[in-house]
């Protein structure tokens, strides 16, 4: 059995970018210890010597040449949807 | 339901004002989350009027809210993306409405597309068509609900591990998979890209494989897009099928099971072939998927932190917004998966977890390309069950991941897959059969399942 801790939940959260709030994270502990249990059984496979499937494609480097498409949409267009914006750019609260 | 053809030659304001009128009298279903009237009738008068031709001209459709469209916000079923105003259109829909086809709303899904039941959407669930005390199934549940409710002939859904057919099955209807890469996934909200796939919800699978064809080929905006290779096919004859025993044992429903059989019965009676086959790591399918898609998961939602649109908390530093949002965005699933791809992807779990995953999916995709040396297609019951009860999974996150058990194998192998109604339970509830096939073998999917509807 895999035990996550409130520790490791917060740990979690802060490389997700997820600030919890209230008893979010002990209830996080419970379910994300459960799934991780159930994900024990994978030992049960024998991958010995067994390539890693990444992608189902077939596909291999598919190029295009390296031209500017705005695919149509203008860059005010897109400003239009920040929360916020100052001039041409996209304005966020101060780093430190 | 509704077949394309009940629409084809009318007028084109006459069939958007009925669907309108008809999402208008199924609102207590919660199935759909946004109409986009104004722009619909816009389009139906320029189809009466003929300017837009084409194979569907003027029969309306909804898209599953993960579908970038004009005319209502495109919300994932988040209020991350409450208000968000798409700028551009998916490939997919522009594609059926360069054929005439009227898109009349958006339909509920689970967050972000994460989950079994369309419980997680931020707009609470969708009731199914049969039984408003039971789910809908997910993520496409609303897609789902509308083509069974009649409100249209057809939805689209998107199905990463199962979203398009065991809703499908729950409400009785057709839901088709493709091949990954069939269809352009550009301008869909992303999920797990190495399985992504968008596909049609329809009450008839001749429409379903109509939808498709117009879908279908490549995007240069999507580069993972194979040249289009589909076309509506025949069955000239007789197939090798497959029925995948460790799908068919006693924790399947009896019902669900009994009514697989009869399927196969079917099948029999057109002259196919029908024998039982092994996939021995089944059983591990959902394992190796829950470890994958959340991984990819972790990765693709990240670009949600508050800052080039959707919804930004207010915060004095620029960390502090990125998790005040992050949190206020996202439904508690979404922070599951989110942290369990963390967690799986972070140096010192990386080759337990993630590679480990990664390369028994090559065991998985290995087993079922064995099958198909000897078989054409592979037959499993779509779920383990018929639809559940409203909250009867919700406590229980790996319970409810168990409903994707068996839809997840042909996802992570890239093969098209197709749930057609089968029958229903002895309490009226809908079972739905998959048939999944080799990759890029769309073209003899459809075209048994549409053998085997017109005989049933």
């Amino acid at each position: 059995m895999t035990h996550i801790s409130l520790d490791d939940v917060h740990h979690l959260a802060q490389l997700s970018n997820l600030q919890l709030e209230g008893d979010e994270a002990t209830r996080l502990s419970v379910d994300l210890e459960a799934i991780l249990s159930y994900f024990e059984q994978l030992s049960e496979i024998d991958t010995s010597g067994v390539e890693p499937t990444y992608q189902v494609t077939d596909l291999q480097n598919v190029w295009r040449q390296d031209e500017v498409d705005n695919y149509g949409v203008s860059k005010d267009e897109l400003l239009a949807r920040a929360p916020e914006k100052e001039a041409d750019s996209i304005k966020v609260p101060k780093v430190l | 339901m509704k077949r394309v053809s009940d629409y084809i030659g009318k007028s084109a304001r006459d069939n958007v004002v009925q669907a309108l009128d008809e999402a208008q009298n199924n609102q207590a279903f919660n199935a759909i989350l946004s109409t986009t009237e104004a722009r619909a009738l816009e389009r139906a008068d320029a189809v009466d009027r003929g300017e837009i031709t084409g194979r569907l001209a003027g029969v309306p459709f909804i898209t599953k809210d993960n579908f970038l469209t004009f005319g209502s916000p495109t919300t994932a079923a988040s209020t991350f993306l409450d208000n968000f105003d798409a700028p551009i259109q998916a490939t997919a829909v522009e594609a059926l409405e360069a054929e005439g086809a009227i898109c009349i709303g958006k339909a509920n899904l689970d967050a972000f597309a994460h989950g079994g039941s369309t419980e997680n959407s931020a707009y609470g669930p969708t009731k199914n068509a049969v039984d408003q005390e039971r789910v809908a199934g997910g993520s496409s549940g609303g897609s789902a609900v509308v083509v069974a409710l009649g409100i249209v002939p057809f939805a689209l859904g998107t199905d990463t591990g199962g979203s398009i057919r065991q809703p499908a099955s729950f409400n009785g209807v057709v839901g088709f998979k493709p091949t990954y890469g069939m269809v352009s996934r550009f301008g869909v909200v992303s999920m797990a890209s190495s399985t992504d796939t968008i596909g049609v919800l329809a009450s008839s699978v001749e429409d379903a494989e109509l939808v498709m064809d117009i879908m279908s080929g490549k995007d240069t905006k999507d580069m993972t897009t194979l040249p289009d290779y589909f076309s509506p096919s025949t069955i000239d004859s007789p197939l090798r099928i497959g029925v995948i025993s460790e799908a068919m044992t006693d924790e399947v429903d009896p019902d669900v099971r009994q009514r697989t059989q009869e399927y196969c019965e079917l099948l029999k009676a057109q002259g196919h072939s029908v024998e039982e086959v092994q996939l021995p790591i089944l059983k591990h399918a959902l394992a190796i998927y829950y470890i994958v898609v959340p991984a990819e998961i972790s990765s693709n939602l990240a670009k949600y932190d508050g800052v080039r649109y959707g919804r930004r908390a207010q915060a004095e530093t620029l960390s502090e917004m990125y998790g005040r949002s992050r949190e206020a965005g996202f439904v508690d699933e979404n922070k599951r998966r989110i942290m369990i791809g963390s967690y799986v992807l972070s140096s010192g779990y990386f080759d337990a977890y993630y590679l480990k995953a990664q390369k028994a999916r090559t065991v998985l995709i290995n087993e079922l390309n064995k099958l198909f040396e000897s078989y054409d297609v592979l037959v499993t019951p779509t779920a383990p069950t018929p639809a559940f009860k409203l909250g009867e999974n919700t406590a229980d996150p790996v319970k409810m991941y168990l409903s994707d058990i068996m839809t997840v194998p042909a996802s992570l192998a890239g093969m098209p897959a197709i749930s057609v109604p089968a029958g229903v339970t002895e309490n009226n509830l809908p079972v739905g059969v998959q048939l999944i096939g080799q990759r890029r073998s769309d073209g003899v999917l459809l075209a048994l399942a549409k053998q085997i509807e017109e005989k049933r």
